[in-house]
């Protein structure tokens, strides 16, 4: 299990329902569903994550997050998980809206762009950083919609989104004091509870 | 049939003949009092008897899904791809049955039945049997089985409105509701086009207003046409062009060349009324074939249920309410290039659902065949419909 998933899990009441948009193989479904006893529904559009889903018996829909997702009504899951997918969707500031619409709180999980290896990579380099954790050119990268911690904050600050938690980790998943003091700069994975 | 059996079909199957006494009770008030139910059962019930599964046929099924009947039978069950060991519905892991519903022709008691009050044929007289008057059928059937739960209820088309019907009316006595190119309820295009096969089954001479059988005759033309005309809304624009233009295909090296399908049936027009192209040549046969061995009261009562079946009626037309009460796993698949029941139509499903809370899965399968993919070897359909059932047998066989 990604251990930002180990963060997230904690966040996730006993018995609730959960939406993850963005499920991937099913396996923070699979093990919410195991641990926390959540009714789970994931949403996935690539035909060997659905199977994978499948045999883990983990309730899937074929959707496309990036068209619509008006056919959820308004706080019908308790909670809306999108883990590492927010900086590919197309219209990230509308998907959150849309997650705190049908969730009664969320749960957001990004890279940071703004760790300090990113802004080494560029300032010395000159070019779009590639790296084991981003390891896409950017011409090819489906990741189109990077940002930053600072930048996140200050969308849930345009939007009124009420920020429960935030917890910004290295690559070990680990958060010391000095990330806590320089989350933007240290921290490579972002872990955001929010809600309206 | 093949020269051998294949090692992946149930083989030589025969079905039998289920007596009820008890009278049934129909949704339009009528009654039936006694009836036979023709069935088929595959593999092998386990000592929990919790791996049965039950398929629902459509239109034109019946209780011969799978396997042959005999070695000179030519083609085998209608879902054959689907049923038989190591195949989707895997016959080595479950226990299935299939009938053929009230109203039928291959069997079950039906228009061509004698009716004991008139001592002849019921013909026209057979009353007016619903989706709902088919599962309490097949409730009856199950307990005389003495299975308590199916693992799953599955079914295609109007196979899966008995699904749902299942899933509403006995939610405790299902595991699972697998349904597949299926649709909450018909749409007005879709009445339409039973009503074109009805009026060419009433229209033909030979009808006799339903009592052909007495007067020995049969409205063969009549249910020609009207299979020709369902026919043709199982099939999309893409596979008919694929299936009647392979001589541009030869031509050109390509496929699906600038044809459209419009293959000749002889390589020259006749300037005159007769079969020109190949793709009339074979709705021609395919109704031949089908007016053969389907009775045309029973086509008429099929169309019926078809366009009388919706969920809502009982709960305001809300099909979220409808499934309120119903605590098995859902599971639903459509096809893109369907447009019988598109995939839209399965989605007002699965949001009905997600609407209800329940657990449901969907996919949406690309696929070129239309409507009639349900019946047929599409591999991600294939391979998801067993991945899901390994996952139901890994439960009820555990």
């Amino acid at each position: 299990m990604r251990p930002d998933l180990d963060i997230i899990q904690n966040w996730i009441a006993p018995g609730s329902r959960v939406l993850d948009l963005g499920c991937g193989d099913g396996s923070l479904l699979e093990f919410l569903k195991t641990n926390k006893g959540v009714a789970e529904i994931g949403l996935e559009i690539a035909e060997a994550n659905i199977s994978a889903c499948l045999a883990k018996g983990v309730n899937v829909i074929e959707q496309d997050l990036n068209k619509s997702l008006q056919n959820f009504k308004d706080k019908s899951f308790d909670t809306v998980l999108l883990t590492q997918t927010l900086q590919a969707v197309s219209y990230p500031d509308v998907i959150i809206d849309e997650m705190l619409r049908i969730g009664k709180n969320c749960i957001v999980t990004f890279p940071n762009f703004g760790n300090w290896r990113s802004r080494l990579y560029l300032l010395t380099k000159g070019r779009m950083p590639v790296s084991n954790f981003m390891p896409y050119e950017w011409y090819n990268t489906p990741n189109i919609h990077f940002c930053t911690v600072r930048d996140f904050d200050v969308l849930c600050k345009e939007k009124n989104i009420k920020v429960i938690t935030r917890t910004v980790v290295d690559h070990l998943h680990q958060g010391s004091w000095m990330i806590k003091a320089w989350p933007n700069f240290l921290g490579e994975t972002a872990i955001y509870h929010i809600s309206r | 049939m093949p020269k051998t059996i294949p090692e992946n079909s149930v083989g030589i199957v025969a079905p039998q003949c289920l007596h009820f006494d008890d009278p049934l009770l129909l949704r339009s008030g009528k009654t039936i009092n006694s009836y036979d139910l023709m069935i088929e059962t595959y593999g092998t019930l386990n000592e929990a008897k919790s791996n049965a599964v039950l398929i629902c046929h459509a239109l034109s099924g019946d209780h011969h899904a799978a396997g042959f009947h005999s070695e000179d039978e030519s083609k085998p069950g209608w879902w054959d791809n689907c049923i038989g060991p190591g195949k989707p519905i895997d016959t080595n892991k479950f226990f299935v049955v299939c009938l053929n519903n009230l109203g039928g022709c291959a069997g079950s008691t039906g228009p061509t039945s004698i009716n004991p009050e008139t001592g002849t044929y019921y013909g026209p007289d057979f009353p007016v049997v619903t989706v709902r008057d088919w599962v309490n059928s097949q409730v009856r059937l199950m307990d005389r089985l003495g299975i308590a739960q199916w693992a799953a209820v599955i079914g295609g088309s109007l196979g899966g409105m008995q699904v749902m019907r299942w899933s509403i009316s006995y939610p405790e006595r299902l595991r699972n509701a697998i349904m597949i190119a299926v649709a909450p309820k018909l749409s007005a295009q879709n009445i339409a086009f039973n009503e074109v096969a009805r009026q060419s089954i009433t229209a033909d001479p030979f009808f006799h207003n339903g009592r052909y059988l007495e007067h020995g005759t049969y409205p063969k033309k009549g249910v020609m046409l009207a299979r020709m005309v369902g026919h043709i809304t199982y099939l999309s624009d893409s596979a008919m062009r694929d299936k009647f233009g392979k001589a541009a295909e030869a031509l050109a090296n390509e496929p699906i060349a600038g044809n459209f399908g419009r293959d000749l049936r002889t390589g020259k027009l006749s300037f005159g009324l007769n079969v020109d192209f190949q793709v009339e040549s074979y709705l021609h046969y395919q109704g031949e074939r089908f007016s053969e061995h389907f009775d045309a009261n029973t086509y008429l009562l099929m169309t019926k249920a078809l366009d009388y079946f919706d969920p809502t009626v009982d709960y305001e037309g809300k099909l979220s309410a409808a499934f309120a009460k119903s605590s098995c796993r859902f599971l639903l698949m459509s096809f893109s290039s369907d447009w019988r029941f598109p995939p839209e139509r399965s989605r007002e499903i699965v949001d009905a659902l997600l609407e209800a809370g329940k657990q449901v899965s969907y996919l949406e399968i690309e696929a070129d065949q239309g409507h009639d993919a349900f019946l047929l070897p599409v591999p991600r359909y294939l391979e998801a419909f067993s991945t899901y059932l390994n996952r139901v047998s890994d439960e009820v066989n555990a």
